[in-house]
């Protein structure tokens, strides 16, 4: 990993998932507190991520380092028509490492062709968020106690999620079972069905979220929004099916929690919040702790 | 049969020297020859198009004296005309017809259909994985997205 930039999920294997997560066990354990001391991270925020934004920040911060950027393109270069090739050039002589979040699709992957330091891409417009996919991988780890042979249920836009399709993409090395639970229009895309059939992931496709619950042990939400519909007849229809409610939870096992990349908009009702199975704001925790051993590791730290 | 040989025979030899492309489809025949930068050679080039043709309906020819294209020129011609046929002229015979096949990577060529991807947004040449040749569907080494022949817009 060390001085190799992380755009997508599919640059790291399965031995590189593992480190991570150990590593990231070990951040939470608050080992290797000042461990980014006199690192200089940049963070190049070419469109507003709060969340990301903070979550990056906070792991350099807790862990030494520093941080410097912008946090939208408002206040970048960008808007005054410089290119990304020259902004990425400049910005990699003040600092070890740049994390980037872009709005156009393989932003990230030009930027680590050109870049003299690692990039982390911390998302590319619909493409790829890899560190999303490895803080879930953190977050299932750590309530599962391991990731081999899970069945894990993925709900809402499965077509356009990109969380989700990283997450699968991931997770498929782990011999898992996976329930595909969307409405019929926003349904995982054909070429994933294809990797997933190429290595015999066992996979089953459903419209329906209450027959899939009992057998889960992630339940992976998203968002189903309504932009993504070209009939907003048939977003009418779908909004409610695809909501969790307290009551729903009953008959789940005990070892299910509940994950959700954020933000939530009303697809996890406020009910389900003091449940122990859910997890979806200490996800957002793990998120920080996968961070810096990312970090560590690309800086070759660790 | 016979006569249709002697005919497409009779064309290719109106060169001395050369290669001749023969079955582009009519529509690409700008495109091919501005792929291979047909502008910037001095020599001799003729070309018909709206010609008959039982395999493509209607088709386009070029003849360039004197040029003799390497393989990463010919499998240019291979993602705008993959039916396309090359024949080297000497001496107003064909010597050898040379195989066109489509490359396993291309750059630039044609734009990536995805309109979110960086290179629609930056002064970026596109990169692509092929991963079909009939028709050709191409994987963007940036945005991951597939553009598929029916698509390609040529830069
Ligand atoms: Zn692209």
């Amino acid at each position: 990993m060390k001085g190799k930039s992380l755009v997508s999920i599919l640059d790291y294997q399965v031995e590189e998932y593992l480190q991570i997560i150990q590593l990231a066990s070990e951040f939470e354990a608050l080992k290797h507190q000042n461990i980014l001391h006199g690192k200089v991270v940049g963070s190049l925020f070419f469109e507003p991520s709060t969340r990301t934004r903070l979550s990056f920040e906070s792991a350099v911060n807790h862990s030494g380092g520093r941080i410097i950027g912008f946090s939208d393109s408002n206040t970048s270069s960008s808007t005054k028509g410089e290119s990304l090739k020259d902004t990425i050039l400049t910005v990699a002589n003040y600092c070890d490492l740049i994390v980037m979040r872009h709005p156009h699709d393989g932003a990230a992957k030009f930027a680590s062709e050109i870049s003299p330091v690692p990039i982390i891409n911390a998302g590319d417009g619909a493409n790829q968020h890899p560190t999303q996919t490895l803080l879930d991988m953190y977050s299932i780890y750590k309530t599962q106690g391991k990731l081999d042979n899970l069945t894990i249920s993925l709900i809402g836009d499965l077509k356009y999620g990109r969380t989700v399709h990283s997450l699968l993409m991931a997770m498929m090395n782990f011999s898992p079972k996976f329930n595909l639970v969307s409405p019929k229009e926003l349904c995982l895309p054909v070429e994933y069905k294809k990797i997933l059939n190429a290595h015999s992931v066992p996979f089953n496709e459903d419209t329906d979220l209450h027959t899939i619950l009992p057998e889960t042990d992630i339940l992976y939400m998203t968002r189903v929004q309504k932009e993504r519909f070209s009939d907003p007849i048939e977003y009418e229809k779908n909004k409610n099916l695809y909501v969790l409610k307290s009551s729903m939870l009953e008959n789940t096992k005990d070892n299910m929690k509940i994950l959700h990349p954020l933000p939530r908009v009303n697809e996890i009702s406020q009910c389900v919040d003091s449940s122990p199975k859910a997890y979806y704001f200490q996800q957002a925790k793990n998120g920080m702790f996968t961070r810096q051993a990312i970090i560590s590791s690309i800086l070759g730290l660790i | 049969m016979s006569t249709h040989i002697q005919g497409k025979q009779l064309n290719v030899s109106a060169i001395k020297n050369g290669t001749v492309i023969d079955h582009v489809p009519s529509k690409n025949l700008f495109e091919v020859i501005s792929i291979l930068k047909l502008q910037n050679i001095d020599s001799q080039i003729t070309f018909g198009s709206n010609l008959e043709s039982k395999k493509l309906g209607s088709k386009a020819i070029i003849k360039i004296s004197d040029k003799f294209f390497v393989q990463d020129e010919i499998n240019k011609i291979a993602i705008l005309a993959p039916q396309a046929r090359l024949s080297i002229i000497k001496d107003y015979a064909v010597v050898e017809k040379q195989k066109i096949s489509v490359p396993e990577y291309i750059h630039g060529i044609t734009k990536c259909f995805n309109p979110s991807c960086i290179t629609n947004h930056q002064n970026i040449k596109p990169k692509y994985t092929v991963l079909a040749d009939n028709p050709i569907s191409l994987q963007c080494f940036y945005c991951e997205k597939i553009t598929e022949q029916e698509h390609f817009d040529f830069i």
